[in-house]
Formats: C-alpha cells, sequence, structure tokens
C-alpha cells in the first residue's frame, strides 16, 4: 500500500520519500482518530513503508502544522465520564453503603471516595492514551530512515512534540513554536521536554516552559532547532529536496549512524509519562479545559 | 535602526497588507482585534511579521492586554 486516505491523514510515495499530510481541521490537533491513523502509519513504515526511503511529514491546511493535542475532546471526555460514568455509580455505592452502616457524615466520605475513584479512572483512560501516543512517537523517533518535518503557523504542544519527533524541521517563517500546557495545569506529555532536551538544550526547555511564550521560526533556527528558515508557503518544497539528499546513501549505513546519533531518552520519556498521568487527573486540570472549551474571547493562545 | 517616528506607520502599512485596508486605516488607539476581528492566532502570526521586519524578538507575554497599533508600538520601541 503505497498511499493511504484518512480522516486526519493521508499519505503517499513519491519518489521513495513517503510524504504524510496532516488535514485534520481546523489544526490537525491530535485525539483518537489521528492516533489510530498515525498508528497506521509507524505500522505501514515498520513493515518497510513500500519502498520509502524517507519520511515527510506536513500539513495540507493553511490554519498551520499542528495546534496540539484535541482539548475539546479530552474535555468532552473528561466530563463525560464524570457526570454518567463510574463516579457517580461509585458515589451512589459508597452513599448506600455509609447510610446502612449508619457512618456519621457519610456523605463527605462517599463523595472522597468517588472521586479518587474518578481520579484512578481518568489516569487509566489517559495513561493508556499516552501510551500509544508514547510507542507511535517513539517509533517515529527512531525510525531507521531520515524523517523531516515542514512546519508553518502554529507547531504548538503535540504539534510541536511531533516535530521533534523528526530529524530535520523545516519551517516557513511564520511557524511559531510554544509549550502551553503549564495553562493548563499539565506539562507536555507526548515526549516534548526528553526530546528538547536531547535536540537543543535544558535552558530552551525552561524558557518556553515557565513563561509559555512561543518562538519564532527565526529564533528557533538560531537555537538549533530548526534546520532551515524558509519564505512563506515555501516550506514543502524546500523539505522535499532535503528529504532527496540522503537517498544517496546506503541505508544499511543511514539507519544505524542515524540511531547513533539520535538515541532515544527512554529514562526520561518515562518519567514525564508517569508525571503527566499524575498530574492529568487532578481537578486544576478539568477546571482548566472547561475555561478553554468556553472561552469566546479571541485570545485563548495568549499567554 | 528605525527611528522611532516612522514605527507606527510601518506598523500599520504591514498589519494593512496582512489583514486588508481597514488595518492600515486604524488609529493608534483602535482595539484591533474588534476592529479587524482577528483571533489570537492571527495575531502570532502578526507578531511574527513584526519580528521579521523590525529585526527584534518579542516574547509573547509582552503582548498581554496589548490591544492598540499605539500599544503594540510602544512594546516594539522598547525592544529596538
Amino acid at each position: 500500500m503505497t498511499a493511504f486516505l484518512g480522516r486526519t491523514l493521508s499519505w503517499d510515495l513519491r519518489e521513495r520519500v513517503l510524504e504524510v499530510r496532516l488535514h485534520r481541521a481546523p489544526c490537525n490537533e491530535i485525539g483518537l482518530q489521528t492516533l489510530e491513523e498515525l498508528e497506521r502509519l509507524v505500522d505501514h513504515l515498520v513493515g518497510g513503508g513500500g519502498g520509502a526511503r524517507a519520511v515527510l511529514i506536513h500539513s495540507g491546511l493553511e490554519s498551520g502544522f499542528c495546534a496540539g493535542a484535541d482539548l475539546r475532546a479530552l474535555h468532552a471526555g473528561l466530563k463525560e465520564r464524570r457526570e454518567q460514568g463510574a463516579p457517580a455509580r461509585a458515589l451512589r455505592v459508597a452513599r448506600r453503603v455509609a447510610t446502612r452502616l449508619g457512618i456519621h457524615r457519610g456523605e463527605g466520605l462517599a463523595g472522597r471516595a468517588a472521586e479518587r475513584v474518578h481520579r484512578a479512572l481518568v489516569r487509566q483512560a489517559i495513561g493508556g492514551f499516552i501510551d500509544r501516543i508514547h510507542r507511535v512517537f517513539d517509533s517515529l523517533d527512531t525510525l531507521p530512515l531520515p524523517t523531516i518535518a515542514a512546519v508553518h503557523g502554529p507547531v504548538f504542544g503535540g504539534g510541536f512534540e511531533l516535530a521533534l519527533t523528526c530529524d530535520l524541521v523545516v519551517a516557513d517563517k511564520s511557524a511559531r513554536f510554544c509549550f502551553p500546557e503549564l495553562r493548563l495545569g499539565i506539562l507536555p506529555g507526548f515526549g516534548g521536554i526528553p526530546r528538547l532536551e536531547r535536540d537543543v538544550g535544558n535552558a530552551v526547555v525552561r524558557d518556553l516552559l515557565l513563561t509559555g511564550r512561543s518562538l519564532g521560526a527565526s529564533r528557533a533556527h538560531e537555537l538549533g532547532l530548526v534546520s532551515q528558515v524558509v519564505p512563506r508557503g515555501r516550506a514543502l518544497e524546500v523539505a522535499r529536496r532535503v528529504a532527496r539528499q540522503p537517498l544517496r546513501f546506503d541505508p544499511e549505513v543511514l539507519g544505524p549512524v542515524k540511531q547513533f546519533a539520535k538515541p532515544l531518552p527512554a529514562r526520561r520519556l518515562a518519567e514525564e509519562r508517569r508525571r503527566f498521568v499524575r498530574l492529568v487527573a487532578e481537578p486544576r486540570v478539568a477546571e482548566a479545559l472547561d475555561d478553554f472549551v468556553h472561552r469566546t474571547d479571541a485570545r485563548p493562545y495568549l499567554p | 535602526m528605525n527611528a522611532p517616528d516612522d514605527l507606527l506607520p510601518r506598523l500599520t502599512a504591514l498589519a494593512g497588507r496582512r489583514f486588508g485596508p481597514r488595518a492600515a486605516t486604524l488609529g493608534p488607539d483602535e482595539d484591533f482585534f474588534e476592529a479587524l476581528g482577528i483571533d489570537s492566532l492571527q495575531a502570532l502570526d502578526l507578531l511574527t511579521e513584526l519580528e521579521d521586519a523590525f529585526g527584534v524578538e518579542v516574547p509573547d507575554y509582552e503582548l498581554q492586554g496589548v490591544n492598540t497599533f499605539g500599544g503594540l508600538a510602544e512594546v516594539l520601541r522598547s525592544r529596538l
């Protein structure tokens, strides 16, 4: 299968380069459907990629490369779980038990028990999603082929983390890189901190995390995060030329050399996952998400 | 280095190219979010253009509460 057309992304093989195009409006937010199609992509590549010798990831949407995780889906999922799911059932059971046993202030105990159940279930559900994301991103990161991201506009959160799995980033001048996660009470959970530490350094990680600021393409280039900055609208065309260069090298040599040059920060990734899953079940995250999805002003992305 | 006096007209002209002729006629104290109906991502895009045009770096948080070209010119001036 050299071509695929999914609901969130598509790919086709062009001159031995597998071109992956993200196309989920409004700005390629990563939810379950994107994850499933990324898993399909990784399976395809691990199975030989139909003869692909390089991978190029870009966005087919004018709005940008990727605005990050699908926060609206996350919000809806958490809300549904809270309103209809186990916490309500747990609360009913706990109330019955408390009443039967004649426990003084049983209502409070029941509420706290239900909240603990809720958090455990959120950690379990989101932990499962994060495990799958990590498997996909780690596979992309360690593919024995050169991988290139061509980015423009917002490269935020999970989108930034997706770009960081690639070996080289070609940025259109409009690209902006940002880790806005702390605004939601979480840390980046798709491998962003360990990869940015590896590729650029921890001072940049701290600058982005602790201020929530975004970096323009030129600044990202100065820092070494971006390989080339190109005029608006030219990233894909330049990235195609970049992707053709390693085709001249023997893949038997290129694969192991890349693996040596780009070690997977496995220990830090595992630690990030643990911290993310713990934080995401806190009530402040649900509140921040609620605030995000209900904001009607024009400035939800500004820090 | 840009003379501070021509900063506002340059900024307005650049916004006009980016957001249409209405932007170029906006007064220094008019709210550009309201007048132009732009959202925060478009505002960030304008910031990128300004950083490139004026050769400065402006962290996003410097734009907190800035909603006029006059205010934007002040932020840029402080970075030149």
